[in-house]
């Protein structure tokens, strides 16, 4: 039993690490109706920037910071203004086949942007100055294993979800965003400046994409493979629907907890490699039942 | 001038209906097949068969399996080459295990076990739309492969899921020269070009445009959502399946299922997005260009590097490729949605009037 609820905690925090990519994508979907596929690399080139400055520039760890969010936001502006201007109105799948040609593009950036600092495309560690251990108190009274690692990206992810939410609600750009989000048009026509807010969501998407960087990149080394985290976060999504914050959480920590289950209750059984797919096809069962996610809008098609 | 209608008159309605109304068109096909079959393989040597043509024609079936799912039906699909899997690792099966079976017997059966697969796949498309669905088709993507690697009995017992492809036998005649494989896949796609582009003028594929259009519209007026939908899948994943098997007999001879992965699956979507969507031609379009990019992108980097002695660190040419590859899709989508098909149409606008444009 305390096995289980160590594979359950343990699950729990990884799916709030795929909670902080899904939020990306949330964010960009809810202000402008976009899926954006590209998420995943822009994870990946934000913290490539930042381990580049910090290891070339010796910079410390806020001006790393600063730097890299200032790189972010232009990615964001340039994003809206070279893909996204020139698309308005056309359909959203059309936008969505964008942004994979975005992403296409972002990786191999982020690819020669490391080759010609490093010289190789190995993984680079990041480090954000503590150590990752057990914490010491569970291990003594319960004998189980949480990561301090991975509680403090809890941490994260919950005071990001919680600025998230202030931004959102409580400020003028914010309900600027939810108007935007709701219908273009008519936004437009109260006076609301589209392309500035788009590229304010963009920017909010870097700036994400970054703190979500970090925390991957800290885990498991600053590499190419941090664009697949976006494949991990797309079941979260599905699962939590496309439109809400609290679903990229709720859906996160129930497709951690699940995958871990499954993997250590259910891999043995059929020869393991399983959690490449687990949460495909979890998500695709829930879809199945509630096409509209646990949280999503349901929409209504009129001819 | 040389394009022009003028004087050709339908008399029957055979004639009316037929697949290339405008004589030219007949004519630059006659002409193409004609130099597909005859003179391509007179001038061709192996290296241009193996590695630039049957790639080529592979991936324009895989391609144009996806086009009549995206671009006819409206259906975004991440899955192509999971579909691909399944028909290489099914012919390989038939093969096996069914003495005697003709090898285009075979084919054809791989193609309806991807059908069935992509039935099954195709089935959330019921509920789901968009990139609810294109995330769904992941999970094909994701699973399929990962299967037939984990179920021994698919590859015979190989170790890590390869499959070596028999060698093909057509009554007693055994096709192993490049030159022999190609005119064999040849002769496969271009049937199956041709009923995909009977099958999209069709009833059937004239629904899946309603239902692409606007699919509640299409529900009213009639058309059988649940059907339309399913079929589109089969289709697709047929011409998949058989672009698999094909991949597996003529192209690479050995191949695990792990090859055919997510970005093999992106890279037939970028053929249909810069080809033309919803368009036979436009797949073959894209095919070619995403199948020549990388070979005149390694020409051009290795010449500039040359050129300005610069010392390109192992790697760059894949990354220098996904570059442009991105930028080329984002390019397309802005510019010319319709892709490399449209323009051809244009140029066919153009020539219509062409000295006199008026």
């Amino acid at each position: 039993m305390q096995f289980f609820f160590e594979v359950l905690i343990g699950g729990l925090l990884a799916g709030v690490m795929y909670s902080l990519v899904a939020l990306g994508f949330v964010l960009i979907f809810k202000a402008s109706g976009v899926f954006n596929f590209a998420q995943g690399a822009m994870v990946f080139f934000a913290a490539l920037v930042f381990v580049t400055l910090q290891e070339k520039l010796a910079a410390p760890f806020w001006l790393a910071f600063a730097l890299t969010l200032a790189v972010m936001v232009l990615v964001g502006i340039l994003t809206e203004r070279v893909v996204l201007r020139p698309l308005v109105n056309q359909p959203p799948i059309s936008l969505f086949m964008a942004t994979i040609g975005l992403a296409f593009f972002i990786e191999g950036a982020a690819q020669l942007v490391q080759l010609w600092a490093f010289r190789d495309i190995s993984p680079r560690p990041l480090a954000l100055g503590f150590q990752d251990a057990p914490f010491d108190w569970l291990l003594g009274e319960f004998n189980m294993m949480v990561s301090r690692f991975d509680a403090f990206a809890a941490l994260v992810a919950g005071a990001l979800v919680a600025a998230l939410a202030v931004f959102f609600n409580k400020t003028r750009v914010g309900r600027a965003l939810r108007a935007v989000a709701d219908d273009h048009q008519a936004a437009l026509s109260v006076g609301i400046p589209l392309k500035y807010i788009w590229a304010i969501v963009w920017s909010v998407a870097g700036f994400v994409a970054l703190v979500a960087g970090l925390m991957w990149g800290a885990r498991s080394g600053v590499q190419f493979a941090l664009t697949l985290v976006a494949l991990k976060a797309l079941p979260v999504l599905i699962l939590g629907g496309f439109e809400s914050i609290a679903g990229a959480i709720v859906g996160g920590l129930i497709i951690g907890a699940a995958e871990k289950l499954a993997e250590v209750y259910l891999g043995p059984h059929v020869g393991g490699g399983i959690e490449g797919w687990f949460a495909y096809v979890l998500a695709l069962l829930f879809l199945l039942v509630r096409p509209e996610g646990l949280f999503g809008e349901k929409h209504i098609d009129r001819v | 001038m040389f394009y022009r209608e003028a004087g050709q008159f339908r008399t029957s309605y055979a004639a009316d209906q037929q697949l290339f109304p405008i004589r030219q068109d007949r004519l630059a096909l006659l002409a193409l097949l004609a130099l597909a079959f005859v003179g391509v393989p007179l001038a061709a040597n192996d290296y241009w068969f193996t590695a630039i043509l049957i790639p080529f024609l592979v991936f324009a079936l895989a391609a144009l399996g996806l086009n009549i799912l995206t671009g006819y039906a409206g259906q975004l699909s991440l899955g192509s080459a999971a579909f691909m899997a399944v028909g290489a690792v099914a012919a390989y099966n038939f093969e096996l295990r069914v003495p005697g079976l003709p090898l285009l017997a075979s084919f054809i059966l791989a193609g309806a076990c991807a059908a069935l697969v992509g039935v099954a796949f195709g089935l959330p498309s019921l509920r789901i739309k968009g990139f609810y669905l294109a995330v769904a088709t992941l999970a094909a993507q994701f699973f399929i492969p990962w299967l037939l690697v984990k179920v021994g009995w698919f590859s015979n017992y190989s170790s890590s899921g390869v499959i070596t492809a028999q060698p093909m036998e057509i009554l007693g005649y055994v096709f192993d020269t490049p030159a022999e494989k190609y005119l064999l896949v040849l002769t496969v796609v271009a049937l199956l070009a041709l009923a995909a582009k009977n099958m999209v003028r069709s009833a059937v594929g004239r629904a899946w445009m309603a239902v692409r259009d606007m699919d509640v519209a299409a529900e009213v007026i009639g058309i059988p959502i649940m059907r339309t939908k399913l079929t589109a899948f089969a289709v697709s994943s047929f011409y998949c399946g058989v672009a698999g098997a094909l991949y597996a007999y003529a192209y690479v001879g050995t191949v695990q299922p792990e090859d055919l992965n997510l970005d093999l699956s992106f890279r037939i979507l970028f053929m249909v997005i810069i080809g033309g969507v919803g368009s036979i031609l436009g797949s073959f379009l894209g095919a070619a260009f995403i199948t020549l990019l990388p070979i005149y992108l390694e020409v051009l980097l290795t010449f500039l590097a040359h050129e300005f002695n610069l010392n390109l660190a192992p790697g760059t040419t894949s990354m220098v490729q996904l570059l442009v590859f991105g930028a080329l899709i984002v390019f397309f989508l802005i510019v010319e949605p319709l892709g490399l098909a449209r323009l051809w149409q244009i140029a066919k606008e153009k020539l219509r009037l062409w000295p006199f444009p008026h």
